[in-house]
């Protein structure tokens, strides 16, 4: 589906900020793949993300989507094909406006024409969609989003996403900022759709074990390169233990301030 | 006497619309509009001169402004130069290019001509009292095109325009280029204004390239004034309503200060200021009632 060919990315080059936040990478990412991603703060995991999406350009290196070169494809016209919930739930939907206007801006993808399409019967698909959510918001569509909690407008995000039937969804740890109820909510019903429409799907995420207990591969990141990179039964095998240790024999070097970071 | 002020109110109100969208809506602080509104004039006047069909004319100075608004868009997306000066450049441009329209001149006067506002006073003339006659026309004018603005925003690009003045990565999620947005909107934005210059250009019976000085100042005061009729709304149709009547009031201020600011010493001089000092209190009247509104919240919360 996607596959990055020796991408890196240099911010600030010639400068003493100059910082490789991305050291020549190579990933393939397979149709169907669900792919949890950890890494310590700084590893250059939304880099990554930024580089896939289009939100930054490679210093080198070409991205493929279904083998077409991508590396130049700005932002706005991969997000056709790529979807993408970020960790600020903000960013997801407009607070100005109400649920049914959000939900019909984000229902398809690509530039808006002069035309009507938010009506009687478009409302009642959304009412629809929304029971899913299980949050009683097919009640509340004629609302300002200003007046929904965090965890709603995330769930919300990740069900216009879905909608939208994106080839690989981005998802930039999308519960971290949700009180630990909502964060669950959240998480499951990604599970759950992940699952349903069998997205592919690259999850970053800080909880160890929840990169263990979700997907089918994980990819383990540090100082801008992909340490680590396990699948199937591999995967499935794997332990928080096993996963630090893996870090240590890899890196031969101690955790330090990093452990917490990468606490179960 | 309140005719007047009303027909101003309206005349401008078609202007505040424009602020309001660029402002309000898009977030993008907009200042090509001192440059546009002569422009409108500008075109307006010279098709009055050239007798071309009136209508024909408005539709001039709309498309006018529009593309105004469009070199603004397009210097800032291109060049990456920040909205506040890129309204800078093309406003500084304009001022050229209207006394161009002009002929050379700095105003040019058409009060010997027939216009629209003569059109429409002599074929209501004798059915409508006359002070009213213009009065009916600006109100019946300003409710069109509020309506059409309200139906614009309904629609799919309208409500995407509303949603990127809040959440640009949200439209650049939906797949739709900021850029184009932006464009269409402070375009569409300038062209109201033009649209209010060449009506204003009918009214005064002349076009100068000064009719544009300070406009974006009365546009602000305007729009702020409207938001004040009501706390909070997010009805397109509302905040339209709220920006011609802001217009409205904003510019019976500007007739007290014009008619009665004698009594405390004030000449035509002194309305440039005057405007500034309003928005100024405006601001600090906003800042109040936004603490306030977070005073109040954070009482109920504990
Ligand atoms: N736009 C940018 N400009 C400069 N440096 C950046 C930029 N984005 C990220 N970085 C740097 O790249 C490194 C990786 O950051 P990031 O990908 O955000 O890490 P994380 O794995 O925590 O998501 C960090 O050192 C960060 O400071
Ligand atoms: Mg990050």
């Amino acid at each position: 589906m996607i596959e990055l060919k020796n991408v890196s990315m240099l911010f600030n080059p010639g400068t003493v900020n100059e910082n490789l936040a991305i050291s020549t990478i190579n990933l393939k990412v397979k149709e169907g793949d669900f792919i949890t991603v950890i890494g310590s703060n700084g590893a250059g995991k939304s880099t990554l993300f930024n580089l896939v999406a289009g939100t930054i350009i490679p210093s080198q290196g070409t991205i493929l989507a279904n083998d077409r070169d991508i590396t130049r494809e700005p932002e706005y016209r991969r997000a056709r094909y790529i979807g993408r919930i970020f960790q600020n739930p903000l960013l997801g939907t407009a607070s100005n406006m109400s649920l049914e206007d959000n939900m019909m801006i984000t229902y398809r993808k690509g530039f808006k024409w002069l035309k009507r399409s938010l009506n009687n019967k478009m409302r009642e698909f959304f009412r629809a969609e929304l029971v899913q959510l299980e949050m009683g918001l097919e009640d509340r569509m004629k609302e300002n989003l200003a007046m929904f909690s965090g965890g709603q407008r995330q769930a919300l995000t990740l069900l216009m996403m879905v909608l939208s039937k994106p080839e690989l969804i981005l998802l930039d740890e999308h519960t971290a900022a949700l009180d630990p109820k909502n964060a669950e909510i959240v998480l499951e019903l990604t599970n759950k759709f992940i699952r349903e429409y069998n997205l592919t799907s690259m999850m970053i995420t800080h909880n160890m074990s929840h990169a263990i207990e979700f997907g089918n591969r994980l990819l383990m990141m540090d100082k801008g390169e992909i340490i680590f990179d396990v699948e199937g039964d591999a995967k499935r095998e794997l332990t928080v233990e096993k996963l630090i240790e893996k870090f240590h024999e890899i890196r031969h070097a101690s955790f330090g301030d990093d452990k917490a970071l990468l606490s179960p | 006497m309140i005719e007047g002020i009303l027909v101003e109110g309206l005349i401008y109100g078609i202007m505040v619309l424009g602020v309001f969208i660029t402002f309000r809506v898009l977030d993008f602080p907009d200042l090509t509009v001192d440059g546009s509104f002569p422009l409108g004039a500008a075109l307006m006047v010279q098709c009055i001169l050239l007798d071309v069909n009136l209508w024909l004319a408005l539709l001039v100075a709309f498309i006018g402004g529009m593309l105004a608004g469009m070199v603004t868009a397009l210097i800032h997306n291109h060049l990456r130069v920040p909205n506040l000066l890129a309204g800078i450049l093309t406003m500084t441009m304009l001022y050229s290019v209207n006394i161009r329209i002009l002929g050379n001149r700095a105003n040019v006067p058409v009060l010997e001509h027939e216009t629209i506002l003569t059109k429409v006073s002599e074929r209501f003339s004798g059915i409508i009292p006359d002070e009213y006659i213009l009065l009916l026309f600006f109100i019946v004018v300003a409710i069109v095109i509020k309506i059409l603005i309200d139906l614009f925003f309904r629609t799919d690009l309208g409500m995407t325009l509303g949603a990127m003045g809040n959440n640009e990565q949200m439209v650049i999620s939906q797949g739709v280029d900021p850029k184009t947005l932006k464009t269409i909107g402070v375009g569409l934005s300038n062209g109201l204004v033009a649209l209010s210059g060449a009506f204003a250009a009918q009214y005064l019976g002349f076009a100068d390239v000064g009719l544009g000085q300070g406009i974006i100042v009365s546009g602000l005061a305007s729009v702020m004034i409207g938001e004040f009729l009501v706390m909070k709304s997010n009805r397109i149709g509302v905040l339209t309503l709220c920006a011609i009547l802001g217009s409205i009031l904003f510019h019976a201020v500007l007739y007290l200060g014009r008619y009665y600011g004698y009594v405390i010493h004030m000449t035509p001089n002194d309305l440039n200021l005057i405007k500034g000092i309003l928005i100024i209190i405006l601001l600090i009247l906003t800042q109040a009632k936004k603490l306030k509104k977070v005073a109040i919240k954070a009482v109920v919360e504990k």
